[in-house]
């Protein structure tokens, strides 16, 4: 063997080791890297029990109540098609408002509420300047801001 | 500038000095390789003399 | 038909190219991020949603492009370098990665800067945050590796190798947000169909965007003169160049 042909060995195997890590990186971390459930996940009981795990979903508008004199916060997320109630004490983020799409991160309690330590507010892609969101909402033709991909594709991989 | 100043103005500073180091760094490695031909250059005509 | 990509193969040639070429693209991204970047601070108007904030685009968005845009640069070039034994192809790879692990930097810490206050978090471990960082990582393996072994030809081997190899993050990375549940918004400009962005918002993005690609290829063209001196150091046409 040449010592040039032994190089291409070496190589090659080093090519075969990194493609064969990279392979069992993806399929160990395939469950995982759902990086939220979609509330009819949730209620399909396909999200971890008694695990934490992430949420998101759009708040139902009205949906929002707050207890006096507290940090605390309720609210109902949906996905159009199933609800999760989601318990929260803490700062919301400034995009948080009713009818917004929110992923919060917690557990499942007894009750089947969803107890979140931690809020995150998605935005979408769109962008435009005020007046003219004003006027598409006026035409009625706004649609829910945040999470439209994940509802037109449920419960995927 | 009511949302400029917390985020916007950090994020336009990292983004010159990126540029900044980009075009320092490629002036430096052009000007260094430059200096070591021209050293070369010089020992070559050291030794033939 | 094939001569100007031999000619293209040349070092000596590669050199005077790309010295032609600096200043122009160096006036051009002068031009083009003035303009870009300075209606996007100033004249573009505030999100309907996220308010000031969003300028943060005309920084993040571009950079995110180029990260990616001269990941391929340089496992093409290194790809090419390999096949065909064109030793410019190593050069450029040389001179691309520094310039893309800088880009992806800046992504990586905009993107944060930018989470913090419409998310609520710096950083979390979402699919498009999490194949931006190993793209990053990627970069400074490609270099690590160049830099590792005695013999330069072979660092220079192994390094396309791994650029390619790493290639399969790209899509990854581009379509980490469709094919995953993800926090990251999706796709704004690099779709099919119309760009979901106001006119008035879209078009200083634009010129940003010409202006990341101008100022790329100036400092790639500055970069690519510094490799191609240090690997012809030995060549006497070197010796002629560097008397001007």
């Amino acid at each position: 063997m040449t010592p040039r042909r032994k190089r291409l060995y070496v190589v090659l195997g080093i090519l075969g080791g990194v493609a064969a890590s990279v392979a069992l990186a993806v399929m160990a971390s395939r469950e995982n890297i759902m990086f939220y459930y979609d509330p009819s996940q949730v209620a399909m009981g396909k999200a971890p029990v008694a695990k934490r795990f992430r949420v998101g979903g759009m708040v139902v508008k009205g949906s929002v109540t707050r207890a006096p004199g507290a940090l605390q916060v309720r609210f109902v997320l949906t996905d159009f098609a199933h609800q999760v109630p989601v318990e929260y004490t803490g700062v919301l983020p400034d995009l948080f408002r009713e009818g917004q799409g929110i992923i919060a991160h917690g557990t499942l309690n007894s009750r089947g509420a969803f107890v979140a330590d931690e809020v995150l507010a998605k935005h979408d892609e769109k962008y435009m300047p005020p007046e003219v969101a004003a006027s598409l909402k006026n035409k009625s033709a706004v649609k829910p801001a945040g999470l439209a991909p994940a509802q037109a594709r449920p419960g995927v991989i | 500038m009511g949302g400029y100043a917390r985020f916007v103005w950090p994020s336009f500073a990292v983004a010159l000095i990126i540029f900044a180091w980009n075009l320092w760094s490629a002036g430096n490695l052009h000007a260094a390789a430059k200096v070591r031909v021209a050293r070369a250059v010089a020992m070559a005509l050291k030794e033939r003399t | 038909m094939w001569t100007w990509f031999y000619r293209l193969a040349s070092p000596p040639y590669v050199y005077g190219v790309a010295a032609t070429l600096t200043p122009w693209l160096l006036a051009g991204a002068v031009v083009a991020l003035g303009y870009g970047e300075g209606v996007g601070l100033f004249f573009a108007p505030a999100d309907y949603q996220q308010g000031d904030a969003f300028r943060i685009i005309y920084v993040h968005v571009p950079a995110g492009w180029i990260s990616m845009f001269c990941y391929s640069t340089m496992a093409i070039a290194g790809a090419i370098a390999l096949i065909w034994r064109i030793k410019i192809g190593h050069a450029v790879a040389a001179a691309a990665a520094p310039i893309g692990a800088s880009f992806t930097l800046l992504a990586l810490v905009t993107g944060s800067l930018w989470g913090r206050p419409m998310w609520g978090t710096y950083w979390v471990w979402d699919p498009r945050l999490t194949s931006e960082l190993i793209l990053l990582f990627l970069y400074i393996g490609v270099m690590s590796l160049r830099s590792a072994f005695e013999d330069p030809a072979r660092g220079d081997r192994a390094a396309a190798l791994l650029g390619l190899v790493g290639g399969v993050n790209i899509p990854i990375i581009h379509y980490s947000v469709v094919w995953w549940n993800s926090l990251h918004q999706g796709a704004t400009v690099a779709k099919f169909g119309k760009p979901t962005m106001a006119l008035s918002m879209l078009v200083p993005l634009l010129a940003c965007f010409l202006g990341f690609m101008l100022f790329f290829g100036a400092v790639l063209c500055m970069r690519l003169r510094g490799e191609v001196l240090n690997r012809e150091r030995q060549a006497k046409w070197v010796r002629e160049a560097i008397k001007t």
